[in-house]
């Protein structure tokens, strides 16, 4: 028994099952498929996270994120002062996370591609954009940069999904995605 | 001088002190688990948006010392009494150091009480990973702290026990299999704590105004070097009860015992690599990493639950054709003891962690399915098929063998303990299912109101969410009477069962005796067993299906580099 010292004590050399030496060359040779899948994906697939990234202080990216948002901002979404901001397609856009929204609302372009640069003024959040969940953790002191490219038009949101104190679930933000004019 | 007994039902040797401290670091785990559960109900009764039990703050203090109070208190309370049994015990010796030992239970329990007063003064709503810049109490971490010293000082009494044993030789030839796997998992849990070790104590003094910052992403990927490697202790100690719990219940012995160590020694050079599955959407680190890390190396770790999968599954099948149970590919399996709520916990254990925490830790640690998963309920969907319905179950169900040989106590109501392993599994199961679910809808993790009825902007969430977070809820309440039914009925055992005295043992049996079926012990060799092969083979295509399906769904959302 398991709870026992094995009998034979030359125990490595006690042949195998064959079906036991299968199932290893089974589970081995996956363990490559899914290992070589993840750098196929960087060539065929259209989904991969970019590593660029710098360091920032939190007052500098709200002044590059204000900067933008006063640029191009097209209206305020409702009654909440937010502004709505519709950067021209190509360029670098910002929105930074602090407790409790995702600030501004952006609108962006179908099929057009932004550099989207995240950061957050304070704690740790999780940027979830819904509902086509694409989710991306947010460091204060780390400015994030990526490449998207919306391929659908509608109203997104940007919930937080780090846990960010009291009012994490009241920390909603927006994307519109429309049709290039 | 040491003082022994000899078992009536195995008889090994039993030192008093060794027993005495498997029983005291057990009875505080369940104490644990009992407190840690109740919590983990409130909060799926919270995230149940009909019922919606707590307001805000309690949720997220109770989700905290929910977190905390079954992932480290639970389960590293009950791994000790799992290392002192696999030591001490298994290899017929006394216990190191007792003295020290206490030392290490006392420290862990300071600690953990410290914790838990901390998070009910309120200012320690930090959750279990506790993210930097947010700050909890000192005594939050300090708390932490103890409890890890604690712990590893347990792992040293452990080390130092096998010292004994092979000088005093008090076994021949090489330590059981069981006693291999509790080594891994100590092994990597001084892996563990050390890293826990470098992370809290900065973190305790930046909390006292000692140390100005600490960069959070740096703190991530030191305190995920603590948080999963924690985890791949609980595979290791689960994946030794499965072994125990066989060989116990059926005097199973592995096919190989050479191919099953191997297993073990995969999970100790390469699951430490596993705080890379925490970081996959981090900003800046380099995409070469995250692929080694997060598979770690190719697969390698994997590849040891892998063949443990085949192994445990064929230990039993074997031992059950040699008991004659051998018409058809799956007799062995229909005439195994179900009834046996230690038998019955091992497989439901087997399979839960297989097909749900197994598959999807797998699909979720891959770099870029992750981006649709991180921080979504999938991760708590995943752990709680590992940890819940693999790890707790695991360890319930040599609780049932525990009891018997170590407190000296009859099962008080055996028919509720029947029935307690399948209550419980179902729970746990649907428990991690649906949050899987809803994690695919987008729906977060650690929040209060997926309505978001307090938020200045609308959230559109798909009806179905709601139906899979009301799931969540009627299976937590399912998983709350199991894990009731397996508390009040090991309490009642241990105060109030029939005491076993020799004459008990020898009417009703709790180890497996043997007989003429097994004849001595070692590997089993070219046994065949077609049973197994079946069902890894469903495992496997459950698993290719699975991931492939993944990975349309990321291939569907916005484009990105």
């Amino acid at each position: 028994m398991a709870i026992h010292p094995p009998a034979d004590r030359l125990w490595w050399k006690e042949p195998l099952a064959t079906s036991e030496v299968i199932w290893i060359a089974v589970a081995f040779l996956w363990g490559l498929v899914m290992f070589f899948t993840m750098i196929y994906w960087h060539f065929a697939g259209e989904q991969n996270l970019s590593s660029e990234a710098y360091k920032i202080s939190p007052e500098k990216f709200a002044e590059r994120t204000e900067a933008m948002a006063a640029k191009y901002k097209v209206r305020e979404e409702g009654d909440t002062g937010v502004p709505v901001v519709r950067p021209p397609a190509g360029t670098d856009i910002y929105m930074f996370g602090r407790l409790w929204e995702w600030w501004p609302v952006l609108e962006l372009e179908k099929d057009k591609t932004y550099r989207l640069h995240l950061s957050s003024l304070d704690w740790q959040h999780g940027f979830s954009l819904q509902p086509t969940n694409i989710n991306l953790q947010i460091h204060p002191g780390y400015e994030m940069v990526v490449t998207l490219k919306p391929n659908k038009t509608g109203e997104f949101s940007v919930v937080c999904n780090e846990f960010c104190g009291v009012g994490h679930h009241t920390m909603v933000g927006r994307i519109y995605v429309v049709d290039a004019k | 001088m040491a003082i022994f007994r000899t078992c009536p039902d195995t008889g090994l040797k039993i030192h008093s002190q060794a027993e005495a401290l498997i029983k005291a670091n057990a009875v505080v785990g369940i104490v644990f688990l009992a407190i840690g559960g109740l919590f983990g109900i409130a909060v799926a009764l919270t995230r149940w948006p009909a019922v919606h039990l707590l307001d805000p703050e309690w949720f997220y203090l109770v989700l905290t010392a929910h977190g905390v109070g079954v992932l480290l208190f639970w389960i590293i309370f009950f791994e000790m009494a799992i290392l002192y049994f696999a030591s001490a015990i298994l290899l017929n010796s006394r216990l190191a150091v007792p003295k020290i030992a206490w030392g290490a239970f006392a420290l862990m329990l300071a600690g953990a009480i410290l914790t838990n007063i901390a998070i009910f003064q309120g200012d320690s709503s930090v959750m279990f990973t506790s993210y930097v810049p947010m700050k909890a109490s000192p005594n939050f971490y300090l708390g932490l702290i103890l409890f890890a010293v604690g712990a590893l000082i347990g792992c040293f009494v452990f080390f130092a026990t096998l010292v004994i044993a092979k000088n005093d030789k008090t076994y021949e030839g090489s330590v059981p299999l069981v006693t291999f796997g509790a080594i891994t998992a100590a092994i990597i849990a001084v892996f563990t704590i050390a890293s826990g070790a470098i992370i809290l104590i900065p973190t305790w003094l930046w909390s006292l105004g000692f140390i100005s910052y600490i960069d959070p992403l740096m703190y991530k990927i030191i305190w995920w070097g603590m948080g999963h490697s924690s985890q791949q202790i609980n595979v290791s100690a689960q994946v030794a009860v499965w072994y125990a719990i066989a060989a116990m219940v059926l005097g199973a012995k592995p096919l190989s015992e050479k191919v099953s160590r191997s297993a073990f020694l995969l999970y100790i050079l390469f699951l430490q690599l596993a705080s890379a599955h925490h970081l996959l959407v981090e900003p800046g680190l380099s995409s070469e990493w995250k692929i080694f890390n997060t598979s770690y190396a190719m697969y390698l770790a994997v590849l040891g639950s892998m063949i443990h999968g085949f192994s445990v599954p064929g230990a039993i099948e074997a031992a059950q054709r040699r008991r004659g149970f051998t018409r058809g590919v799956f007799e062995w399996l229909r005439k195994a003891p179900w009834g046996n709520p230690a038998f019955s916990s091992l497989f439901i254990s087997l399979v839960l962690f297989g097909f749900l925490g197994g598959i999807t830790g797998v699909i979720m640690g891959t770099e870029q399915i992750n981006l649709i998963m991180h921080n979504t309920l999938y991760v708590p969907g995943h752990f709680h098929g590992t940890v819940v319905a693999g790890t707790t179950l695991a360890f319930m169900g040599i609780t049932y063998l525990v009891v018997p040989l170590i407190f000296r106590r009859e099962i008080w109501m055996p028919r509720l303990a029947r029935w307690q392993p399948y209550l419980f599994g179902l729970g746990a199961g649907g428990i991690s299912l649906f949050m899987m679910g809803a994690g695919t809808l987008g729906v977060p993790r650690r929040h209060w109101d997926i309505t978001f009825s307090d938020a200045p902007l609308s959230v559109d969430v798909p009806g179905t969410a709601f139906l899979m977070m009301g799931l969540n809820g009627v299976f937590a309440i399912l998983a709350g009477l199991g894990g009731l039914a397996f508390i009040i009925n090991i309490v009642g055992s241990v105060l109030i069962g029939k005491r076993r005295d020799k004459t008990v043992a020898r009417t009703n049996p709790v180890v497996f005796d043997g007989g003429a079926a097994v004849a001595g012990y070692g590997a089993e060799g070219t046994m065949k067993v077609p049973g197994t092969v079946v069902l890894v083979a469903t495992f496997f295509t459950a698993f290719v299906l699975y991931y492939y399906v993944n990975w349309k769904f990321l291939s569907e959302v916005w484009p990105l580099s």
